[in-house]
């Protein structure tokens, strides 16, 4: 099988993009390049994906089972004895406590199959209610928004290379000259207009660079739909013939005229009208927004009032123009509709939702009733473990919470409190040095699957080397702990085509609907994006272009208004805090730290901090600082920044230990996506005096 | 549960029933409304005078549901005695009489009307052809034909120019020599002036008008302004009769304190008919924060209002002006930056680093920096010039000036030394360079630095 391939036409392991690859095999490991006839990279990848193989042959990789003994430290298992003690603990807990007691954390970068098999084990084998994942913390809120306005959630609803083609470009707290270099690719014709409280190197592109202050992007965005409507750009054909609800959403946004606006965000107002008449008087034109806007206790309805914005241009559901989010994750799209969620099912269905539940009980072969109902989102998950009312127990699988999540030192104190820990991952994150059990898992090179990109293509990510000796898929970590606990092991298939074809027909007539997508296509070169409803169908590279996919066909305007951050700057944390990423890293760093070209071009945690601000605190470029929140303290060297706001200071998340930006992020949540407010906290700044 | 009756119904009232609810107020809630029409924005009614927003497009989000909103009732007495409102209501239903456990003043000013021979008829009406701005209904009335501004403050000038967009032909009045001189001083006043006169108002500086008749307006001087229209835009007079009537404590405004509680603490006023701290605002952002805090105070909690920094932002699209504090402001250092011929100038008044005062004209950048440090009260940057000037971006123009280890590609983390060596190890062509350096294989926009790169060291060899 695998063993006669010499190379295999993939795609990077990191972020969203998924850019194609060519990887070969070279000496023990391998050697990638970027595949030149993928349209998303377009020949192009970055130092993340030109450096993907050296994680195959990390010196740290996980080999064997491990399991903790009473002596506190790892002892090496076997497969069998690991699952056996993990199916047996599980299943005391579970009979003590009530399924609920066990909870599963799941990963953005899982691919489909995984995904789907990890939402249908917690569902079945499990039988609980707690399942969430990673994604949660990443573009839940863009999901939520998009959901409402437009009936479903489609990261991008057009293909990458639609942008291409634009006229200009609003970025609303979006950095993907350095979180997903190859799309700037498409970004080089269109004029900019990038919406960020730094100067980041998307920034240093724009044409017009919007810096509000942290948290103040709602305002911003309520702003420029007032001056669309003010200044006569609205497209009235358009609000009246796609639209509902135009009327109350503006009841909000003309409460923030510009000069208000520039009060409250610090944007100036010749430059809201500039953004304003660029989006207006471009042909072809697109809001797109990323992390920045979405990872706020109001995320959901920043979201909602930048595709407010976009409706009221006549954007979305126009060939050549539209609102799309920037998806994160490597499999964040697939990641997120194939029943992982806490609140839903496959194929983008809501748990709650009785034709629903009965759907997918037809394809499980149980009845509707035996279906647990929504559980505890992933911040709520995790500040729950161990608690009296909480899991007692916790499998996870592709996620690093203890880097990744907000309150990082809480989390890792649930973490601990937790009678069962189970970790499965390839490398030893911090996450896994907490676990009772580990099990080392494939990575993409070793495996076979599909991925949904950013744009809701299905792409299948195939094996080139098989596995380490010791090694095991997900797919089979699931089928083992689920004949142990019970389980028919016909209702946990290993091979991952035939995950995919049941996942097929549990996604078949869902709002994210894979029914006519298959390998034999995908693999035929077919280019398919969902949904795609039957095996003949060509799939839907663009959305809306007739209607929405609410009942009426009409997309809707919310009816939002701006809300201050959880946190409030005051005498004792002065500054905002904002959190983010740099281009050598992907996520909490687990992988990418141990790859050394990466680890030297971005090797430790750093604060980047405006010169006069840092003068104040009596701090010089490269010296020790704490920077603290209400929640915990952080440790990082500063980096003197000229464009940053003084009152700004910006933390990347990946780094372990006392440089967890995370251990000064709170527990404020969207109330709708329940997006934790990773992009504002209120902090100080100070010499730290001792080692980091 | 407390039953809370509002009398007036502009955005200060509007604020206070949205936040009551908010918090959980679970009371009755009754808003009288003297104006037929529903609340809204008043900060916008320029908006309208110029045609860019209907009428109806102003209208604030409706009251949350189960609040009483009475319209077209006008509050005439408070029995404080008894906790009782008396009001007249427009549709001949007589009087009425409204309970509350918690009464709140928010009815606003109305202009001030100047003694000028002719604006009144006998009997106290504004003669025709005479109109205020302070209501929708104010923008609606207006008729063809050249208009006269009279008082050149922020109004007069938001409302000149709003007319002028509109397509009026206008003269803006005033009896000062500078518009909006009390508020930017004499060279800021002066900018302000060319600018105005660039957008096509014509100014009367420096004198008093001293009689009308229908289309005109006579000035001290002897000579007629055209006036079809005559628009007064001379101040506004906080709106206190009923306080005054019923016994409360009146200066300038209602008398409040931190609570925003009258000399009544039944009774409580908020908006531009309050006075706190010895000031009525008459700004919006302070009546919200008023109304914010009120709700939380009769919600129970124990919070007091800190007024807001004054900061005078007119609406004023093509000017850009902004003036923030007093204008000496008592500061110990002044920063002074004239640009007139580019219409640009700008004076901070300092004290420990912090702004007690400023005045920025044509500095569209700094008015919305300059701002928020006074706002939050935050040190200025070293750099003061910078901050009146908008920091430069610090981008390289190429890879020549750059230093050995500056990155090229950020993408692949390619330093310029590592192209220089590849390009002498042979790879002279962009396709070898990145295949030896990966050098523009990610987003591709370092592309032409690094063939700036080749060009440069092609001249160095060659």
């Amino acid at each position: 099988m695998s063993e006669a391939r010499r190379e295999v036409a993939t795609h990077c392991p990191y972020c969203a993009l998924q850019c194609g690859t060519l990887l070969g095999r070279d000496g023990a490991g391998a050697a990638v390049r970027p595949d030149p006839g993928f349209p998303v990279n377009q020949g192009g990848l970055c130092q993340k994906g030109w450096t993907a193989p050296t994680l195959l042959t990390v010196p740290d990789r996980l080999r064997t089972p491990l399991v903790r003994g009473a002596d506190g430290a790892f002892t090496p298992a076997d497969w069998d004895g690991a699952l056996d003690t993990v199916a047996e603990r599980l299943r005391r807990i579970r009979q003590r406590y009530g399924p609920d007691a066990v909870a599963v954390f799941g990963g953005g970068g899982l691919t489909n199959e995984k995904a789907y098999l990890l939402g249908k084990f917690a569902r079945l084998a499990l039988g609980t209610s707690q399942i969430d994942y990673n994604g949660r913390f990443c573009m839940s809120s863009a999901a939520a928004a998009g959901t409402a306005a437009f009936g479903v959630d489609r990261g991008l609803p057009f293909p990458v290379a639609d942008l291409g083609r634009a006229d200009t470009v609003l970025l609303a707290g979006a950095n993907p000259a350095e979180t997903m270099p190859p799309l700037m690719r498409h970004l080089g014709r269109a004029e900019l207009v990038v919406v960020d409280p730094r100067r980041t190197p998307t920034a240093e592109r724009a044409a017009l660079h919007l810096q509000p202050v942290p948290g103040t992007d709602l305002a911003l965005a309520l702003g420029l739909l007032h001056l669309a409507v003010v200044e006569g750009h609205r497209d009235p054909h358009y609000v009246r013939d796609r639209t509902t609800g135009f009327e109350a959403a503006w009841q909000y946004a003309m409460t923030w005229w510009p000069e208000r606006v520039e009060r409250v965000t610090g944007v100036p107002v010749e430059a809201q009208r500039t953004a304003v008449r660029m989006l207006a008087d471009a042909a072809r034109a697109y809001v797109l927004t990323g992390r920045g806007a979405e990872q706020h206790s109001k995320g959901t309805d920043t979201v909602a009032a930048f595709i407010n914005l976009a409706l009221a241009l006549g954007l979305p559901g126009r060939e050549g123009s539209g609102y799309g989010c920037l998806t994160g994750q490597g499999n964040g799209q697939g990641g997120r509709e194939l029943g992982q969620k806490a609140d839903q099912l496959p194929g983008y269905r809501l748990i709650a939702d009785p034709a629903a539940r009965r759907h997918i009980a037809e394809v499980w072969g149980v009845d509707a009733e035996s279906l647990p109902g929504p559980g505890r989102s992933a911040y709520r998950l995790l500040d729950a473990l161990g608690t009296p009312d909480g899991p007692r127990a916790l499998l996870v699988f592709g996620s690093n919470p203890v880097v990744s999540a907000p309150r990082a030192a809480h989390i890792a104190q649930r973490l601990a409190a937790l009678d069962l820990l189970v970790v499965a991952d390839f490398v030893p994150s911090e996450t896994v040095a907490l676990a009772d059990v580990v099990l080392p898992v494939t990575q993409w090179a070793e495996e076979d699957g599909t991925m949904t990109n950013l744009e809701g293509r299905v792409l299948r990510r195939r094996r080139l080397l098989d596995p380490p000796e010791g090694v095991r898929g997900d797919l089979d970590v699931l089928h083992g702990l689920a004949v142990r606990l019970g389980e028919p092991p016909e209702r946990y298939p290993t091979a991952p085509r035939e995950v995919f074809e049941e996942l097929r027909r549990a996604t078949r007539g869902g709002r994210a609907d894979y029914c006519g997508i298959s390998y034999e296509r995908l693999d035929a070169g077919e280019e398919l994006h969902w949904p795609c409803p039957a095996p003949g169908h060509p799939g839907t590279p663009r959305m809306f272009l007739d209607r929405f996919a609410h009942q009426d066909g009409r997309a809707r305007f919310a009816a939002v208004d701006h809300r201050e951050s959880a946190d409030a700057v005051g005498d004792r944390y002065p500054l905002y805090g904002t959190t983010g990423r740099v281009l050598a890293h992907y996520q909490s760093g687990a992988q990418t730290r141990r790859v050394p070209e990466l680890g030297a071009a971005a090797p430790q945690m750093y604060v980047e901090v405006h010169p006069d601000t840092a003068a104040r605190a009596g701090l010089a470029e490269g010296e020790l600082a704490a920077v603290s929140s209400a929640r915990g303290r952080t440790v990082a060297r500063v980096r003197l920044v000229a464009t940053m706001r003084t009152d700004t200071v910006f933390l990347p998340f990946h780094y372990p230990g006392t440089g967890r930006a995370n251990l000064i992020t709170g527990d404020a949540l969207d109330p709708r996506s329940e997006m934790p407010e990773f992009k504002v906290s209120a902090v100080r700044i100070e010499p730290h005096p001792g080692p980091a | 549960m407390t039953g809370v009756l509002v009398i007036g119904n502009g955005p200060a009232a509007h604020r206070l029933v949205h936040r009551l609810r908010q918090l959980g107020h679970s009371g009755g809630v009754t808003v009288l409304g003297a104006e037929p029409r529903a609340a809204y924005n008043r900060v916008l009614l320029t908006s309208v005078l110029d045609g860019s927003l209907p009428p109806d497009a102003i209208a604030l989000p409706r009251h949350p549901d189960g609040t009483r909103v009475r319209l077209g009732v006008t509050a005439v007495g408070v029995d404080r005695a008894r906790r009782l409102v008396l009001a007249r209501a427009d549709d001949g239903r007589g009087m009425l009489s409204y309970r509350y456990d918690r009464l709140v003043l928010a009815t606003g000013a109305r202009p001030r009307i100047p003694e000028v021979a002719g604006v009144r008829m006998p009997g106290g009406r504004l003669a025709e052809g005479v109109r205020c701005l302070r209501t929708l209904a104010d923008c609606e009335r207006i008729g063809p034909g050249q208009v006269a501004v009279l008082g050149a403050g922020v109004l007069g000038v938001e409302a000149a120019l709003a007319l002028r967009r509109a397509g009026y032909e206008v003269t803006l009045a005033h009896r000062r020599a500078q518009p909006m001189g009390r508020l930017l001083g004499p060279r800021g006043g002066e900018l302000l002036a060319e600018r105005l006169r660039d957008l096509g108002v014509e100014l009367e500086l420096g004198h008093r008008a001293v009689g009308y008749a229908p289309g005109k307006l006579l000035l001290d001087d002897g000579r007629t302004l055209p006036a079809d229209t005559l628009l007064l835009c001379t101040g506004v007079t906080p709106e206190t009769g009923l306080a005054r009537a019923a016994g409360l404590a009146v200066a300038c405004g209602v008398v409040v304190d931190d609570q925003l509680r009258t000399s009544d603490p039944y009774v409580h006023a908020i908006g531009d008919c309050a006075e706190h701290a010895g000031r009525v605002s008459g700004l919006v952002e302070s009546a919200w924060q008023q109304a914010d805090t009120l709700a939380r105070v009769l919600a129970g909690e124990r919070v007091g209002h800190r007024a807001a920094k004054p900061v005078i932002r007119p609406r004023t699209p093509g000017i850009h002006i902004a003036a923030l504090g007093t204008p000496d402001g008592g500061g110990a250092e002044v920063v002074t930056f004239s640009d007139p011929a580019r219409g640009r100038y700008a004076s901070l008044a300092l004290r420990e680093q912090r702004i007690t005062g400023a005045v920025l004209i044509g500095l569209p950048q700094a008015i919305a920096s300059v701002s928020q440090l006074y706002d939050r009260d935050l040190p200025v940057p070293a750099d003061r010039l910078a901050l009146l000037l908008g920091t430069a971006s610090r981008r390289g123009s190429g890879a020549l000036e750059l230093p050995d280890d500056a990155v090229v590609c950020l993408c692949n983390n390619v330093m310029k030394r590592t192209l220089s060596d590849a390009w002498r190890g042979g790879a002279r062509e962009l396709p070898d360079l990145a295949a030896a350096t990966r050098a523009t294989t990610g987003c591709g926009g370092c592309a032409p630095d690094v063939r700036r790169l080749c060009a440069a060291l092609e001249r160095e060899t060659g």
